[in-house]
């Protein structure tokens, strides 16, 4: 960052303060509070009944727990470490979640700035077409392109009995799984990159390709480097999509456990083992761990995504 | 297998893949550099377009059409049967219901997700300590359907024998303020707004994180001056806030009323679709994979498709409007 932007970044936050303490009221934050209390309530219930024992879960509220503290760390034990064979511990899967997720996010994204840049910059007949095209496919839904896509991963594709694309032979790993998210994930990327890319100062590209720039080198200096806060933000709701996710891992993962997420372990535990609430509060707890620590260290990416848009208005 | 060596393999894979891709799109990129002017022409379409093009058409609009075949097929797919699936749909009581149920989640998930992450982030923008409150109202939207399914299945539980205390928080405060609770997710219609519920806990998050940015963007000037006009709190809300963020809004709305239409997982872990809180999405998957009908499977698909297109006509015209004004 320049002296001059470190300089006019420090001015913003100064004045902000000065509003800051002008408009902030009492009973606003108290109703904030409020709010955020009766938001947390239900997870705070679960979260404190995994820590319960089993024989007082399921004869008293979670709400009298403080009044006869007997708390402890067994229903974690279980869920995470025991179990073999048929039930394997819910470690396997947090791993295999970490496995799907990272390049579930990664992949999709890159394509989708590539794409973004192309829609917003590219000067081409049928790019309004296209892009609206895009827009509407976000309401396809998911549903429609399992069979479909499933066939392709396990059989390729043949028309008029002519193969188009061949057996693969990648079902039972990692990749149908990936590919799947790519896809999926492609029309709200883009279009929300598109809008921000779209904002990009035309003289900042101009001035590039007068300078002779191509437009790959265009992309990757200066294009890409612009765009990383609202790729961060982007990825930090593809990363919770993808991690969250029950129906592409189900259905792609074809339910073999090596490969499968802890969301279709833990929707397996709910519909079998339902009013076990030790063990479903416990894993259920596991499962979001990660988004919440991803979400948290991450912020700093919202805020600098705040400040590029602020320099527009 | 051994924790540990799963652990090993895993992040194998996962190296191994993140390699690879990283290691073509790096070639492609300085072999394209190096390509003839003449030829960037062309290949920068490729190289941009093309994989995001190709994934689009493989995963989404490939299987889009033949969802639109399918719907004018019979159950396996092999016989014409023209427009019997659609009468099918509006005729029979059942599915109407679900289409209207559809209808009331559509109109009240996005509408009070908005409304509410609106509020909140008003609320917290200059607020101090306002990133905790954030932090708090954004955390259901890290948890998954599932996740968040259990929670409120276990906030709405029901207490079958009259003689033990309740474990379920809802039952328990409905008792406190003097009312016989039900059993929650049984009472139609009140179970429907029940799930709606989780959905609205969930989407609030995301609203207030959007518009808090798109809010955090007003340039101060423009509060200070709405400040030393003397506007009230209420008017400076409605008057500066709203209208500046608006694009904003219409983004949130349209994106959790797509979500909303597309939701499944909620209905399917926390009622199955029974006791009459079926949602289109749901019962497209059950006719689709559990009754194994591909037609009205289909048709279902093609309803949801239709009834979201309003939306993405408003929004092809703001865009189409956004762009003459650059």
């Amino acid at each position: 960052m320049t002296d001059a932007s470190t300089t006019k970044v420090s001015q913003r936050l100064r004045g902000r303060r000065r509003v800051k303490d002008a408009l902030s009221s009492p009973i606003a934050s108290f109703i904030a509070v409020v709010l955020a209390l009766l938001w947390t309530i239900p997870t705070f219930g679960l979260f404190v009944t995994s820590f319960r024992q089993v024989e007082d879960i399921n004869v008293s509220g979670w709400w009298t727990a403080f009044a006869n503290p007997n708390f402890t760390l067994l229903n974690y034990n279980r869920v995470l470490f025991e179990g073999e064979g048929a039930n394997p511990p819910l470690t396997q899967f947090f791993f295999n979640s970490f496995a799907i997720t990272i390049p579930a996010t990664i992949i999709p994204l890159t394509l989708a700035v590539f794409a973004a840049f192309a829609l917003a910059w590219f000067d081409f007949k049928g790019r309004d077409f296209i892009f609206f095209t895009i827009f509407g496919l976000q309401v396809v839904p998911l549903q429609m392109s399992l069979i479909p896509l499933l066939q392709l991963f396990a059989r390729g594709v043949e028309i008029g009995g002519v193969t188009v694309i061949p057996d693969l032979g990648i079902t039972g790993t990692y990749i149908p799984i990936w590919i799947a998210h790519s896809m999926f994930a492609m029309p709200l990327a883009i279009f929300l990159l598109h809008n921000f890319l779209a904002q990009i100062p035309r003289e900042i590209i101009e001035a590039a390709r007068v300078d002779g720039t191509d437009w790959f080198q265009l992309f990757r200096m200066v294009v890409f480097p612009l765009s990383i806060p609202a790729i961060a933000s982007f990825a930090i709701f593809q990363f919770l999509w993808v991690w969250n996710d029950l129906l592409v891992g189900l259905t792609f993962g074809g339910g073999e456990r090596d490969i499968a997420p802890l969301t279709v372990r833990l929707a397996e535990l709910s519909g079998t083992r339902g009013s076990d609430w030790e063990l479903l509060t416990a894993g259920a707890f596991v499962s979001i761990v990660v988004p919440l620590i991803v979400f948290f260290a991450l912020q700093r990416y919202f805020v600098r995504g705040l400040l590029a848009g602020s320099v527009k208005g | 297998m051994g924790i540990s060596s799963l652990l090993v393999t895993n992040i194998t894979v996962l190296v191994s893949g993140l390699a690879a891709f990283a290691l073509i799109v790096t070639l492609i990129f300085v072999l394209a550099s190096r390509a003839k002017v003449t030829t960037q022409e062309w290949l920068r379409y490729l190289v941009f377009l093309g994989p995001a093009a190709l994934l689009l058409l493989v995963g989404l609009i490939g299987p889009a059409i033949r969802t639109l075949y399918l719907s004018f097929m019979n159950a396996s797919g092999e016989e014409f049967v023209g427009f019997d699936n659609y009468v099918w749909a509006f005729a029979r009581p059942e599915i109407l219901l679900v289409l209207r149920n559809t209808l009331i989640w559509v109109i009240v998930a996005p509408l009070f997700s908005t409304l509410l992450g609106l509020i909140i982030a008003y609320l917290t923008d200059r607020m101090r300590g306002g990133a905790w409150v954030k932090s708090l109202i954004f955390m259901p939207m890290a948890i998954s359907f599932v996740g968040a399914g259990i929670i409120w299945r276990f906030v709405y539980s029901f207490q079958p024998s009259e003689s033990k205390p309740d474990i379920g928080l809802l039952s328990a405060i409905s008792k406190g303020l003097g009312f016989d609770p039900p059993n929650w997710l049984l009472e139609a219609p009140l179970n429907t707004f029940l799930l709606i519920a989780v959905m609205v806990w969930i989407q609030t998050g995301f609203a207030m994180v959007v518009l808090g940015a798109a809010m955090k963007a007003i340039p101060d000037e423009v509060v200070e001056a709405s400040m030393l006009d003397g506007a009230s709190q209420w008017k400076r809300f409605l008057r500066v806030t709203v209208p500046m963020i608006r694009s904003s809004i219409v983004v949130v709305l349209s994106t959790i009323t797509i979500a909303t239409l597309k939701v499944f997982d909620i209905v399917r872990t926390m009622t199955g679709g029974n006791f009459q809180t079926s949602v289109i999405a749901n019962e497209m998957y059950t006719q689709a994979f559990r009754a194994l009908n591909y037609g009205t499977g289909s048709a279902l698909a093609i309803i949801l498709f239709v009834g979201v297109l309003p939306i993405v006509a408003y929004n092809i015209r703001q865009l189409r409007l956004e762009r003459t004004e650059r």
